[in-house]
């Protein structure tokens, strides 16, 4: 009678059942790093914007303070985005004719809304609250990177829960004065630990991490 | 079921004897079901094979989709203003009062609005008939709003036109109207009190001379008008005081739910049974045809029909010493009726001044008339009850005013008609044939917010704008001017009521503002600018209320002007508003069609109430339908069967088997408006009934979620708690011995914690459509709630007391818990409901997979499933996304949720407190529940600030934790309830005197 298992048959199984393992771990692993890569999360990859806006331009170049476009950031969840009226300030006289802030123009004399591209973009299940971050003292730049030096803006950081939470874990690595939570050039001093440790106490600030913190 | 072993056995029941159904005592096999499972068709929806095949593609597509969010998030838009208005800060809600016209009366209310969407209605606290709280139907007025059924455009002759059509054939009509003198116009209405609107049919009819306006509220008052009428010599409305009565009386009055004014009444009437705090309770006795929420809040409960209450009240005024009155009924009391109005007149005659007689509106004029004189023999007049001047404008009486248009259209006298904001095509009395007649008139035009039943008889259609869409005022119940402000621009191409007239007037196209503004120029003083904006502002004019008036009262019951003469018959029925959808104005509403009606429970439907002993006599189940003839006309309709019914009386709720307006409306329940006579409104004097042999599918929700009788209601009497005021607890079972573990170790600053009164709850449903509002709450659909599927987060359990005939009614409304040691916790594989620190239990939605072992875990039976999408993502419901609540997820299929004790205003409430560096106050977080109800039954704060409202209550020996033999230890507990029978009514009131011990 014919063998019905050749003699390489051992070593085809033995193959496909380590290659099954190795595939399983080795797409686990890419899914793992893919979800993390920029390609997904797009961090450092500017967002196409109808003007493209720089915001190093604005708050760099000509000192303009966060707040004079976000002007809900100290009140509100949500920290606002400037209207084709605050652009228009300055725009009906400075780069009145420039073919870059068409869109704008366009849009005050129509009336219709300029549409941005949102680069943070938190998922509809999480509620994130901008005042109270900067009521203590969670700076701009903590989340948001260097914008200053942003010519288009993109995501500093992931937004990711896991990223969200080692702040929410350890907040007394992320704190800076209140008074310059919203100045991107404030400089950590030499004793930024103890200083933290201190406004940890000042700002009473807790480890919030229940999940109706930001999950209702 | 068979009811006479169902008697026997609660008769052999030992001490307190509670239950929810009578198929719970019957031990019927689909209670069993549901008391076994949370869902007992929970798995039969996959059965069929198309559906397998479904359930597997789908599968597929939900894999596949289940990869897609890993891959890229969906890019999303900022959409800025372009001119950023001053007072919006984005995030942030706005608040406005404006006011909701409804029941002959305007109540003022505070509306949300997230940046220009108003989302959510609440009371405006500084209005007499609100106090902050609301009714079931001002809480679902938003969805009134984005409905999506909502007529869109004006329609001719049922074909798409438009206004401007419209305004000039009604400029070619002026014309002849200036011609002849409005030579067969006529304007039909509701009930109006809009000051403004008012003076401007003032102003027409001074314009049109012959033109006439015709008044018809499907709910009207005629009978108490006649009274007026007759024993005052004009008409008069009445407010009640129910701070300074200490006996109630109510005929027939669902004081506590259907009066102009019923939001104050109930806070008032309860704030006067809170025994643990104030021993002087006032005392309720109730006469009524057909159980309602006010008899079921009542010491004492004497059922009678309808002929039956007209010598009940002649011998009250008998005996409370009104002179001359001789009785007309022929029926005759029985030994214990007699005893029983022996006592009550005792009882307020002992109370000169203190007491209070109320009479439903509905009732015959002669008992309204001899309620007059009864109260005014009591001295109460003035004191607790006093007139004031109709806050209807120009009142007339309605079922002669509709009768009288609907003889001039067969007379031919009728050749223009208005018919506005109302549907008589369907909600008119069956014996006048409205409907048909209404074909018959030359040029007819319907206002209306639906594509209805008169909207589709009447030539013309034009969409009206909701309240929260145009200007408006009206009165309150005490007369306060109430002003009603815009929300938001109209959705659709509607137009107000105001501007349809001012288009009467000649004055097309002027604003509803510039028209109520308009009206009030010369009214609110010098600086009218100002006072116009405080008005707004405030949602009421100060000091506009009615003063009172003083009448004496003529003795027409002498005279016999008032006299019907009436004879009790085997059958009688008597009709009332829908307690969910009302004349059917709501019908299109689903949170309110979803919504268990009280006692009942029933969803999606009306049924003609009956009592048990009326069952035997038709041999009838609920379900089975019968068949009610009146003499000249018949429908058919399925019983009910209600434990505590008056025998012999049959009633139905009006609002349902409407035939058009809107998807949801039509085709549901049985139009009870088709046996109803023009001269008797809501009462059929005598029906003959019988057994058709068919039956229909009934949704009531009284059997789902079933705690298994183990003392859920507690109560006992005012004496009986005096002797043992920690009655609540002789029923406890020995408690488990504490934790090996420990307690939990919490938060140091707040612990959240519920308690409800239960001598407060009336069970009026305002906190269930409250919380449908707040949470995004989907509707399920009635096949849905019969298999067990509904999501109130809210439910209102409902409990019966004594034997099947004169059952006494309790109402607990039921949430999550937010146990200490919740039971649900451990079993979640995934960690998608965890503990809060603070004490919260709470539900990750994005975490959830859909186990359901922690609902198969819960004792309470207070989590719900979404076994489907229930949150429409449908073209047609595009609007409905305009009114969710953006500070709360809305839930996709397959999520488990629950009652979160409002999460998103704890947390919006914790925020505001730490940037100001300070704890949140007592106060500062109210629940929606807690917001919307009208008796402030529920307090909600920190257990940790032991001088926080919540605490004191739970301090209270009143205060008992449901099934706290579990160990569970709820965060919510409830007050007991403590009723004030009167001794002497001995046989009623001893049942509770002593509370056995757990057997």
């Amino acid at each position: 009678m014919k063998q019905i298992f050749s003699p390489a048959a051992n070593t085809k199984i033995r193959l496909i059942l380590w290659g099954a393992v190795f595939s399983v771990i080795a797409l686990g692993t890419f899914g793992y790093w893919l979800a993390r890569s920029n390609y997904i999360t797009r961090v450092g990859i500017p967002a196409e914007q109808p003007v493209p806006f720089s915001h190093k331009h604005h708050v760099e170049g000509l000192g303009m303070d966060c707040r004079f476009c976000h002007t809900s950031v100290e009140k509100s969840s949500f920290a606002g985005i400037p209207s084709t009226a605050t652009c228009m300030k300055c725009h009906n006289v400075i780069w009145k004719e420039s073919p870059a802030l068409e869109p704008v123009r366009e849009s005050w004399r129509t009336g219709k809304p300029l549409n941005w591209q949102r680069v943070h973009d938190l998922p509809d299940h999480v509620y994130f609250n901008h005042s109270i971050h900067i009521a203590k003292g969670v700076s701009c730049t903590e989340c948001h990177g260097q914008v200053n030096e942003m010519p288009l803006m993109y995501k500093k950081n992931t937004l990711h829960m896991e990223w969200c939470l080692q702040c929410h874990r350890h907040p007394e690595t992320r704190l800076s004065p209140k008074e310059e939570a919203v100045n991107p050039h404030w400089e950590k001093p030499d004793n930024i630990k103890e200083m933290q440790k201190d406004l940890m106490t000042k700002y009473n600030v807790r480890t919030v991490q229940n999940c109706s913190a930001c999950h209702r | 079921m068979n009811f006479d072993w169902v008697r026997k056995k609660l008769a052999d029941k030992t001490g307190k004897n509670l239950w929810r159904s009578m198929e719970e005592i019957a031990e019927t096999p689909e209670f069993m079901s549901y008391l076994k499972e949370e869902f007992p068709n929970g798995s039969a929806q996959t059965a069929s094979p198309e559906a397998r095949r479904d359930f597997l593609k789908l599968m597929g597509a939900s894999l596949l989709l289940a990869a897609m969010p890993g891959c890229t998030q969906p890019k999303e838009k900022i959409v800025p203003y372009v001119k950023m208005p001053e007072e919006i800060v984005p995030g942030k809600p706005l608040f406005y009062a404006t006011g909701m016209p409804f029941n002959r009366h305007v109540t003022g209310l505070l509306a949300e609005s997230h940046m220009g969407r108003p989302t959510k209605l609440d009371g405006n606290p500084g209005h007499t008939d609100s106090l902050g709280a609301t009714s079931l139907f001002h809480q679902a007025a938003i969805l009134g709003l984005y409905d999506p059924d909502r007529s869109k455009v004006v329609l001719k002759s049922g074909q798409s036109s438009s206004l401007s059509a419209f305004l000039s054939v009604i400029e070619k009509k002026l014309a002849e109207w200036d011609a002849n003198g409005g030579e067969g116009l006529r304007i039909l209405t509701g009930t109006v009190t809009s000051p403004t609107f008012g003076d401007q049919m003032k102003q027409v009819l001074t314009r049109f001379p012959k033109a006439k306006w015709h008044r018809y509220d499907a709910i009207h008052i005629d009978e108490a008008r006649r009274a007026q009428k007759a024993a005052l010599g004009e008409f008069a409305d009445s407010v009640y005081d129910f701070k300074k009565a200490d006996v109630v009386f109510s005929l027939g009055s669902n004081f506590l739910i259907n009066l102009p004014g019923s939001l104050r009444y109930a806070r008032e009437f309860t704030s006067r049974r809170q025994a643990h705090k104030d021993k002087n309770m006032n005392r309720l006795y109730a006469v009524e045809a057909e159980p309602t929420l006010t008899g079921a809040a009542a010491d004492h409960l004497l059922r009678a029909k309808v002929s039956k209450m007209i010598a009940v009240t002649e011998s009250l005024a008998q005996r409370v010493g009104v002179n001359n009155v001789q009785p007309t009924s022929s029926v005759k009391l029985s030994k214990d009726e007699q005893h029983w109005l022996d006592i009550a007149a005792k009882d307020l005659r002992n109370a000169q001044g203190k007491s209070l007689v109320l009479a439903g509106e509905q009732l015959p004029a002669r008992i309204q008339a001899l309620v007059f004189a009864i109260n005014e023999q009591l001295g109460n007049t003035g004191k607790t009850v006093s007139w004031i001047e109709p806050t209807e404008q120009d009142p007339v009486l309605h079922g002669v005013s509709l009768a009288e248009l609907t003889a001039d259209i067969r007379d031919k006298k009728v050749s223009d008609l208005f018919i506005l904001g109302i549907n008589p095509a369907y909600a008119a009395p069956g014996d006048l044939n409205f409907s048909d007649l209404l074909a018959s008139v030359p040029f007819s035009v319907h206002h209306g917010l639906y594509n209805d039943e008169t909207a589709a008889v009447c030539q013309w259609h034009i969409p009206a704008t909701h309240f929260l869409e145009h200007f408006s005022d009206g009165r309150a119940s005490d007369g306060t001017v109430t002003m009603i402000q815009p929300l938001i621009n109209p959705l659709y191409d509607g137009v107000s009521e105001h501007e349809l007239v001012s288009a009467l007037l000649g004055k097309p196209g002027r604003s509803s503002e510039k028209i109520v503004r308009g009206y009030w120029k010369d009214k609110l003083g010098l600086d009218f600018d100002g006072a116009w904006r405080k008005a707004l502002h405030d949602g009421l004019i100060t000091g506009s209320a009615f003063t009172a008036k003083s009448f004496t009262v003529k003795t027409v019951w002498e005279s016999g002007e008032l006299n019907q003469s009436f004879t009790e018959s085997e059958w009688e029925m008597t009709l009332r508003p829908d307690e969910s959808v009302w004349d059917g104005q709501f019908a299109n509403n689903g949170w309110l069609q979803e919504l268990p009606k009280p006692l009942t429970k029933l969803t999606w439907d009306n049924a003609a109430h009956i009592s048990p002993e009326s069952a035997q006599k038709l041999e009838v189940q609920n379900g089975d339908m019968i068949e009610i003839n009146n003499g000249l006309k018949k429908i058919e309709v399925p019983v009910w069967i209600i434990p505590g019914q008056t025998s012999g009386n049959i009633s139905l709720a009006l609002g349902y088997g409407r035939t058009l307006g809107g998807q949801i409306a039509k085709g549901l329940g049985f139009n009870a408006f088709t046996i109803q006579s023009a001269a008797l409104h809501l009462w059929v004097p005598k029906i003959s009934v019988r057994k058709t042999g068919a039956t229909a599918k009934l949704a009531s929700t009284q059997l789902h979620q079933n705690m298994e009788g183990r003392h859920q209601i507690r109560s006992a009497s005012l004496d009986t708690f005096k002797k043992q005021p920690d009655f609540a607890h002789h029923l406890e079972h020995a408690l488990p011995p504490a934790s090996f573990y420990g307690a939990h170790k919490g938060s140091d600053d707040y612990a959240w914690g519920m308690a409800i009164n239960l001598s407060s709850c009336i069970g009026c449903n305002a906190c269930v459509v409250a919380c449908n509002s707040e949470n995004n709450i989907p509707i399920v659909g009635k096949d849905e709630v019969l298999n067990g599927r509904e999501m109130h987060w809210v439910r209102i359990d409902h409990y019966y007391e004594g034997d099947i005939d004169t059952a006494e009614s309790h109402q607990q409304p039921v949430m999550c818990m937010h146990c200490e040691n919740a039971p649900c916790e451990p079993v979640c594989p995934v960690g998608a409901t965890t503990h809060s620190d603070e004490g919260l239990n709470e539900m990750t939605y994005n975490r959830c997979i859909g186990t359901r072992y922690c609902a198969n875990n819960c004792p309470y039976k207070v989590r719900r499933f979404n076994f489907l999408a229930y949150t429409d993502r449908d073209k047609h419901s595009e609007a409905l996304k305009l009114m969710h609540n953006p500070d709360v997820t809305v839930r996709n299929r397959g999520i488990m949720e629950k009652c979160t004790f409002c999460v998103q205003r704890i947390n919006q409430a914790r925020i505001t407190a730490k940037k100001e560096d300070r704890l949140i106050r007592d106060g500062e977080i109210k629940t929606a529940c807690q917001t919307a109800c009208p008796t402030t039954a529920i307090a909600f704060g920190n257990l940790k600030d032991k001088n926080s409202e919540v605490s004191k209550w739970k301090a209270q020996p009143l205060n008992y934790g449901l099934l706290n033999e579990l160990n569970t230890q709820p965060r919510l507990t409830y007050l007991a309830k403590v009723k004030n029978p009167n001794p002497s009514l001995a046989s009623e009131a001893a049942h509770d005197a002593h509370p056995a011990k757990h057997h």
